[in-house]
C-alpha cells in the first residue's frame, strides 16, 4: 500500500523528517506517536502533498506508484485522505457543493460515471448519520461557523463518503471530548477493512482505546525511533517521551 | 391615462422590432452636424432633435472626470465615429469558420447552443427559426398584458407622450460627462413600460432583442413601472459580444412610480482586452433609479468584461418607505479596471437601502468599490446597511474601497461593513486534497464568496454566471 524508504523532508529551510522509513500494508492501522516538533504533522502533509513542505531525499510508493510526482489532487483521487487537524473554511461554498465535486473527481478518475444528485443525497445522508451530525450540515458552509467538535466529526464524514484507501489522521483526536472521540472512534472501525489502511497521528493513547492499532510507532527527531504494538503507547502513557529521546541520543 | 395608454401599445406592435435603414458611416468627429444626422437617420421629431442638441452643448462645456480609480490614454472624441449603419449581409461572417476561433472556444466553455453562436457573432443567418418563434410568442403575451417592450428609437414616435415625460427625468443631460454624451448621441435601446397593478408575466431580456446590430456603444434605457406594478428585466448575455467599438457610455433610467418594483439584473461580459490589457472595451456607464412612495428597485450585477468600467448603478429614494438595493459582483482579471459601486440617496421618510458588493481582483487588475450613502435632511428613519467585500487572487492584483456617508438626519441609521481576503492556501489544498484541481478550487472559492448576491439573480442567469466567473478567471492560477 504505502512504502517511505529514507524520507528527508524541510519545511521553510528546516530539516524536519530525517530518513524516515514506515511500510503500511493493506488492512493495517499504523498509529504514529511522538512528542511535539517531532514531525508528525510534516508527515502527513508530505504524503499529502501540501504546498510548502519539500522532499529533499528518499521515495515513497503508494499502490506501487511514486507518490511524490503526483499533484496533490490526483494523490486524492488515487484514495489518500487526509483529515486535517485544523480544518479551514470556505465561505459560501456548501458542505454539499464540495463534497459531491470531490466524489465526482474520485469516480470520473476511476472511469466512473458522476453520481446523481439522489444517490449523492442519500450517501451524504448516510455519513452524516454515522458521525451523529445533522443533516443541514450538508448546506451549511464548508466549516463555517462549525464548533472544533463539529469540524472533526466532518473530516471523518467525508472520509467515509469518499472510501479511501489510505486514511490519514492528523491528530483528529486533539479538542475533542470523549462522547465525540467515540464518535470518530467509531467511523474509523467501521471503515476497517481489508484493503483500506489507517495512518493515526496522536499525541495521546486515549484514541488508542476506541482504535486497536496494529502497530504503534514513535516518531522523535524526524525519524521512527521505536515501534511495537499497542502495548508501546501504554508503555508511553505511563512514562512520557524523554526516556525514549535520552535512548536515541 | 391608461385608454390612451393601451391606443399606443396596439399601435406599438405593428411597427415591429427590425427596422432597416439604408445607410452608411459617418466620417469620425463630433459637432452638431453630426447630432442632426443622427436624429434625422431616425426621422425623429422635432422636439427629440432639440433635446440632443441642449445635452451636446451641456456636453461641450464639461471636463471629462478623472476622479475615478482607473487610467487609460485619453480619448479622442474626434476620432471617433458616431454613426455606424448596420453591418450588411455582404460584410458579415459567412460562417462561424470565420469568426475569431479565441471566442468560439469561449462559446463553448459557456455551453451556448449553435444558433445562439451565430447571432452573437454577427453570422450572416437569414432565420433564426427557433428565436423567431420564441420571440413571437413572447410578444403575444406581453401584448395580452399590456406591456410595452420596444427599441427606444420606436418609442420616440409611438408613444411620444410618455418619453418626453420621463427622458432625462432621472439622469438629467448635464449630469456628467458620459451622460451628456449619450443624450447628444445615443444610439438605441430598450423601451419598457409597465401599466399600472400589471405584474409584467415574464422577464424581460435584452436577448429577445439580439438582432439588432450596433446598440451597445451609446445605448439608451428606459424603463417606468406604474403605480403598483413590477417588472424584472435582464440586461446582457453572459457570452462575450463581438463589438467593434472600443468606447461604450450607456445611459439606463429607471422610473418607479407609487407602490410599483423594478429588479434589474445585468450580467456584463464585453471584450476586456487581450492579456495585456490590449484592445478592450472602454464602459462608462450611468445607470439610475427613482422609488416613488413605497415602491422598490433592485439592481444585481455581475460585471466580468471590459478593459475600464466606470459604472454606479443608483437609487434616489424619493417616497417615503421606499427600498433600494444594490448587488454587485465585479471580477478582474489580466489587466482590467474597475471603479464601480452604487448611490442610495435617502430623501423620504423611513427609506431603507441594502448594498452588497462583492469584488474580485486576479493578476494584475485593480478593483474599487465607490459608494455614497446620502441621508437628507427629509429621510427620517432612514436606514443602510452596506457590505463590501473584496477577495484578491495572488498578489500583482489590487482591491480598494471608497465609501461616502452623508448623514443630514440625526434619526438615519448607516451601517457600513468592509473585509478583504485572499483565497488562502489552506483552502485551497483543502479542496485539492479532496480531488479537486486548482482551477475547480478556485472557482468553487470564489463562487461561494460570491453567493449572496448569485441569489439574488434569476435561476438561469445564476448557473450561467458561475460558468462565467470560472471562464474569466481561468489562467489566474497556476
Amino acid at each position: 500500500m504505502l512504502q517511505i524508504n529514507g524520507l528527508y523532508a524541510k519545511v521553510e529551510e528546516q530539516e524536519i523528517l530525517r530518513n524516515l522509513n514506515l511500510n503500511v500494508k493493506p488492512g493495517e492501522i499504523h498509529a504514529i506517536m511522538g512528542p511535539n516538533g517531532a514531525g508528525k504533522s510534516t508527515l502527513g502533509n508530505i504524503l499529502a502533498g501540501r504546498p510548502g513542505y519539500e522532499t529533499t531525499a528518499g521515495s515513497i510508493s503508494f499502490h506501487g506508484q511514486d507518490l511524490l510526482e503526483m499533484d496533490p489532487e490526483i494523490r486524492a483521487r488515487e484514495g489518500l485522505f487526509l483529515a486535517f487537524q485544523y480544518p479551514v473554511e470556505i465561505p459560501g461554498v456548501s458542505n454539499m457543493e464540495l463534497l459531491k465535486a470531490s466524489v465526482d473527481a474520485r469516480r470520473l478518475h476511476k472511469g466512473l460515471p458522476e453520481l446523481s444528485a439522489i444517490d449523492f443525497m442519500k450517501m451524504a445522508r448516510e455519513a452524516c448519520k454515522a458521525v451523529k451530525l445533522d443533516q443541514s450540515f450538508l448546506k451549511r458552509g464548508v466549516n463555517e461557523g462549525f464548533s472544533g467538535g463539529e469540524k472533526k466529526r466532518n473530516e471523518i464524514m467525508q472520509m467515509m463518503l469518499l472510501e479511501p484507501s489510505l486514511c490519514i489522521l492528523d491528530e483528529t483526536d486533539s479538542g475533542l471530548d470523549i462522547d465525540a472521540l467515540q464518535v470518530v472512534a467509531g467511523g474509523v472501525n467501521a471503515m476497517r477493512a481489508e484493503d483500506r489502511s489507517f495512518i493515526i497521528v496522536t499525541h495521546y493513547q486515549r484514541l488508542l482505546d476506541f482504535i486497536i492499532p496494529d502497530y504503534v510507532h514513535v516518531l522523535a527527531a524526524g525519524r521512527i525511533v521505536k515501534s511495537g504494538d499497542k502495548s508501546l503507547a501504554l508503555e508511553l502513557e505511563a512514562k512520557g517521551y524523554s526516556w525514549l529521546e535520552d535512548e536515541v541520543a | 391615462m391608461s385608454e390612451q395608454v393601451e391606443k399606443l401599445i396596439r399601435k406599438a406592435y405593428s411597427a415591429g422590432f427590425h427596422s432597416d435603414i439604408e445607410s452608411n458611416t459617418l466620417p469620425p468627429g463630433l459637432n452638431e452636424d453630426v447630432v442632426r444626422f443622427i436624429s434625422a437617420k431616425k426621422g425623429e421629431p422635432e422636439w427629440m432633435l432639440e433635446w440632443r442638441l441642449k445635452a451636446f452643448r451641456v456636453w461641450q462645456t464639461m471636463e471629462e472626470p478623472t476622479w475615478a480609480h482607473v487610467h487609460y490614454p485619453k480619448i479622442d472624441f474626434q476620432a471617433i465615429s458616431f454613426y455606424s449603419a448596420p453591418k450588411s449581409f455582404e460584410d458579415r461572417p459567412k460562417s462561424l469558420d470565420e469568426v475569431d476561433p479565441d471566442l468560439i472556444e469561449t462559446y463553448n466553455k459557456l455551453g451556448i447552443p449553435l444558433h445562439e453562436q451565430e447571432m452573437l457573432a454577427g453570422v450572416a443567418v437569414d432565420a433564426v427559426f427557433d428565436s423567431v418563434s420564441v420571440v413571437t410568442t413572447f410578444r403575444e403575451k406581453l401584448f395580452e398584458a399590456g406591456v410595452i417592450f420596444c427599441p427606444i428609437s420606436e418609442a420616440v414616435h409611438a408613444y411620444p407622450e410618455l418619453v418626453k415625460k420621463y427622458i432625462g427625468s432621472v439622469v438629467p443631460q448635464r449630469d456628467n460627462y458620459y451622460a451628456a454624451l449619450n443624450c447628444a448621441v445615443f444610439s438605441d435601446g430598450s423601451f419598457v413600460y409597465i401599466p399600472k397593478g400589471v405584474r409584467c408575466p415574464m422577464e424581460l431580456s435584452t436577448y429577445f432583442r439580439i438582432n439588432e446590430q450596433n446598440t451597445g456603444q451609446f445605448e439608451r434605457t428606459l424603463i417606468i413601472a406604474d403605480e403598483g406594478s413590477h417588472v424584472s428585466y435582464l440586461e446582457g448575455c453572459t457570452a462575450p459580444q463581438r463589438d467593434e467599438n472600443q468606447l461604450h457610455a450607456a445611459v439606463v433610467e429607471l422610473i418607479a412610480l407609487d407602490d410599483a418594483e423594478i429588479k434589474y439584473s445585468t450580467v456584463q461580459n464585453w471584450y476586456p482586452g487581450n492579456e495585456e490589457g490590449k484592445g478592450g472595451i472602454y464602459n462608462f456607464v450611468t445607470k439610475r433609479g427613482i422609488c416613488h412612495k413605497n415602491a422598490k428597485i433592485s439592481w444585481t450585477q455581475v460585471e466580468t468584461g471590459s478593459a475600464v468600467t466606470w459604472k454606479y448603478p443608483s437609487c434616489i429614494l424619493k417616497g417615503d418607505n421606499s427600498i433600494g438595493e444594490f448587488y454587485s459582483v465585479a471580477l478582474t482579471n489580466n489587466y482590467q479596471q474597475a471603479d464601480t459601486g452604487t448611490k442610495m440617496i435617502h430623501l423620504g421618510k423611513n427609506t431603507r437601502s441594502t448594498i452588497i458588493s462583492k469584488g474580485i481582483s486576479a493578476g494584475k487588475s485593480q478593483n474599487a468599490y465607490r459608494g455614497l450613502v446620502k441621508m437628507g435632511p427629509t429621510a427620517e428613519g432612514a436606514r443602510n446597511y452596506t457590505q463590501c467585500d473584496s477577495l484578491l487572487i495572488g498578489d500583482q492584483c489590487g482591491a480598494h474601497t471608497f465609501p461616502y456617508i452623508e448623514s443630514a438626519h440625526p434619526s438615519a441609521v448607516v451601517e457600513h461593513e468592509a473585509t478583504t481576503s485572499k483565497v488562502s492556501d489552506d483552502q485551497m489544498f483543502l479542496c485539492q486534497q479532496r480531488g479537486l484541481d486548482a482551477e475547480k478550487a478556485v472557482s468553487m472559492i470564489v463562487n461561494g464568496f460570491c453567493r449572496e448576491v448569485f441569489k439574488q439573480l434569476p435561476m438561469e442567469f445564476a448557473v450561467e454566471a458561475g460558468k462565467l466567473l470560472e471562464v474569466s478567471l481561468e489562467g489566474s492560477v497556476g
